[in-house]
Order: structure tokens, then sequence, then C-alpha cells
């Protein structure tokens, strides 16, 4: 689907924590991001909707979320528990 | 009449007549439809199938709004990595490679690995992978899945512990020859069991059971029974089962899950084993006929994947290359025939993956 360059990880991050379908994982992240479905593979939509939402990109500043940063942001918008963003949070808190 | 440009099943290029190429298109499914006792693909199935080879362009493309997500078992991870793991040895890290491989060729998943692709090697060198993978996953933004084979013939003398059950079985002693697998099965499942724990703790965002059932029906159990392990004990770690092949192997033949017999399993009983086990994502692996074109071979995966997605509630990601998934058996496919395999699997195949 194209990864950072596109939704395709938010897309695989439904499939592996939630058991969802193709199509019900597009229609999950479409809704959380308030877009189309059809938005989700449209390189110029998702490069800006990734770097509002501090979801990591293909070509990213270097003031911009990446990595652990970004993956911290896609939990929290996608309401999923990732296990290292878990662990990364629980260091912070202790 | 036009003819078409693929591959045989061993990667050599061959050139098809429309006929010829629906002919083998049918015959395949009608294979699959038959060993699986599965619907066979519909005429307007089969008249896409011949359109998608048809389709003049060297390489070809799903519909816009048809993509699907990748998983793999060390794509991701080739650039650094050597020949014996299909690699191209450049001199970089695997950190590197991973970064390249999530925001230069965009994954949407990326794989890591030990290079000996085995539970039972990275039980030995688990301090290796943790810091491995907990420092990558730092730096990652994409699912990092930990991916190993369970290659239960590794247990087996010279090898491993256990006695092969080929010595019994030549020697006309069944029941010794079932015992051993099943003891090697319980040392597998507690071998994979450790290294997913110790992943979860440093925080493994997924773990992938690569080439599922390679040594038989013990195996395939092993590996169910693992699942079961893993999810009552981290239910919120991702799992992704990948086989090793259309059929599951009866090298033991008695074994059962739930009460089903697990030998001559087919893609959609697997599929439905593995989501009660509690897989989250299910590989579908179909073998290609290396005297057999590749609209033979792929007619037949697309059959047995449709099955598989239409039967089962969690998403199906059919393996596609070298050898399985309609590919050829060669280590670099044909990008024709890659192409034209995603294409088909997705858009009739109704693979949530590949």
């Amino acid at each position: 689907m194209g990864g950072v360059r596109t939704a395709g990880d938010l897309v695989a991050w439904m499939q592996l924590t939630r058991r969802m379908k193709i199509d019900q994982a597009k229609d999950y992240v479409a809704a959380k991001l308030n877009l189309k479905r059809e938005d989700l593979t449209d390189e110029a939509i998702m490069a800006k909707v990734r770097y509002e939402k501090g979801l990591g990109s293909v070509i990213p500043d270097h003031d911009e979320y990446t990595g652990m940063a970004a993956k911290c942001k896609i939990a929290e918008l996608l309401d999923i528990s990732i296990n290292s963003v878990n662990l990364f949070q629980k260091h912070l808190r202790q | 009449m036009r003819e078409v440009t693929t591959s045989s099943g061993d990667g050599c290029k061959i050139r098809l007549t429309e006929d010829e190429l629906r002919k083998d298109i049918v015959t395949g499914s009608e294979d699959a439809a038959r060993k699986g006792k599965i619907d066979g693909l519909t005429e307007a199935e089969i008249n896409h199938m011949v359109d998608i080879f048809r389709q003049p362009g060297k390489t070809v493309s799903v519909e816009p709004g048809m993509e699907v997500i990748v998983t793999d078992d060390g794509a991701g991870i080739s650039a650094s990595w050597g020949k014996p793991s299909a690699g191209h040895a450049l001199p970089m890290s695997d950190h590197q490679n991973i970064l390249m491989y999530e925001r230069v060729y965009c994954g949407d998943t990326c794989g890591l690995g030990f290079p000996d692709y085995s539970y039972k090697p990275v039980k030995s060198a688990i301090g290796y992978a943790r810091s491995h993978y907990k420092t990558i996953s730092m730096l990652t933004t994409i699912p990092l899945i930990y991916g190993s084979q369970p290659n239960m013939g590794m247990y087996y003398h010279p090898t491993g512990p256990i006695e092969s059950p080929s010595d019994y079985f030549r020697a006309y002693d069944f029941e010794k020859a079932f015992q051993v697998q099943e003891d090697a099965a319980q040392m597998m499942r507690k071998d994979i069991f450790y290294v997913a724990e110790q992943l979860y703790e440093i925080g493994c965002e997924a773990i992938n059971l690569d080439t599922t059932g390679s040594a038989g029906d013990a195996e395939f159990w092993g590996c169910l029974s693992v699942v079961e392990d893993i999810k009552s004990k981290m239910p919120d770690l991702p799992v992704e089962m990948g086989m090793a092949g259309e059929m599951i192997m009866g090298l033991h033949s008695k074994m059962t899950y739930k009460g089903k017999r697990l030998a001559g399993m087919y893609p959609h009983q697997q599929a439905e084993m593995a989501a009660r086990a509690g897989v989250d994502i299910f590989g579908v692996a179909v073998n290609s006929d290396t005297a057999r074109s590749t609209p033979y071979n792929l007619s037949r995966t697309v059959t047995f994947t449709k099955a598989a997605a239409l039967h089962t509630s969690i998403p199906i990601h059919a393996n596609s290359g070298m050898g399985v998934g309609g590919m050829p058996m060669t280590l670099l496919p044909p990008v024709g025939c890659s192409t034209r395999c995603a294409k088909a699997l997705v858009e009739i195949g109704k693979a949530d993956g590949l």
C-alpha cells in the first residue's frame, strides 16, 4: 500500500492488532483520519495528514516525528496497544 | 491469434496462445477444487485472469482502491544479509537496511530475524535477538515483525537431541516413530514460547511463525499449540503464521487439533485452525509445479486463496515468491509473473495482503 508514503503501516497495524480484513482495516483508518478510503493511497493527501498528525513520513524534516515518537502518535490515533510503545511509555513514567 | 509471453514454473520464458492460456487456467483451478474439495473459479474469474495475462505491459498492478499491505519473511532485511538467505550482501547494518526499507522502499511492515532463521538457534542467541530488536524498534514507524521458522526437523538427529522418526519407520516401529515426533513438537513448542516471551519483554510488536508445517502434521500441531500458549500469556502480542506448503503432510498422521485431523489439510482448513488457535494473520502457501505454466500455477493458488479468504475471519496473506503463490521456482522471479500473481491474488483471490 505504500507504508509511510501513504497509510500502509496504519492499515497493517489494524490487521495485526485487531485481525481486521483489508476493507475493514482501511475503513477504520480512514474514519480515524477523517478521510475517504481512496485518500489512504493518495501520496499528496497522506503526506500532509501524516505531517500534521505526527505519524512519520518518507522525507521527515529534522524536527518531525519519527520512529518511536511517531509510533506513540499512531497508537493514540488508532486506539490500539503497541507493545514497544507501552514499554517506552512505562520507562518514561517510572 | 495473439500469443502471450509468460514463464513456466521453472522460470523459463514460454509463449502460449489464448486457447492454451485459458486451458491452463481452467485446468489449474479444477485441480485445486478437486484436491481441496472447494469451489473452482467462476467463468467471470477465469476471464479476469485471462485478461491479466493478456495485458500488454511487462508489469501490471491492481486497480486503484484495491491496494493491500505486505508482510515478509526477510525481504526487508535482504540488502544486508548474504546469499544463503537470498540477500544482497551489501556492507550495511540491519538497522540501516530496515530504515531504508521503511522510508525508501516504503514497505508496510518489516520482518526482522536471526541469520540462522529458526527458533531453535534463536533461543541460543536470545540476548543478541533482544538487543537487536529493541534498538531497531526504537527507530522504526512501521510494524516490526520478528520472524523465524519453527523447523521441527532441527530437533532430530544429527542436529537435535531426538531420534529421527525415519529410523523407526524403516524398522516398522510406528508407535515409536509417532512418539519421537510428538516429543520434537513439544520441544519446539517450548523453544518458540521462550523466544516469544523474551522478545515480548523488550517490546516486540509481532512475531511470525514462518514456513509452518515443514516437518508435517506434528509440527503444525506444535505451532498451533504454542500460539495458544502465547495468546494465553501475552494476548496483545500479534502472531502471523505462514505455511510451508499447500497440504499438511501426514508424517505422523494421527495428530488432531480441536478434534480435527491435521494431516491432509489444505489452506482453507489450515486457516480455520490457525484462527481458532489465535493467529492474527495467516499466510497461505500453494506450491508451484515447475513443469507447468505460471497461469496454471497461479490459477491453483488463486482458487485455494479465495477459499481461505472467504472461509476465515482473519486476514489472509498469500505467500508469493520463489516456488509458491503461482511464482516460478527461481531466485530471481520475472517481474511479469510477480506482478500478475499479485494482481490476481488480490483481485480474484481476495487476499488481504501479500
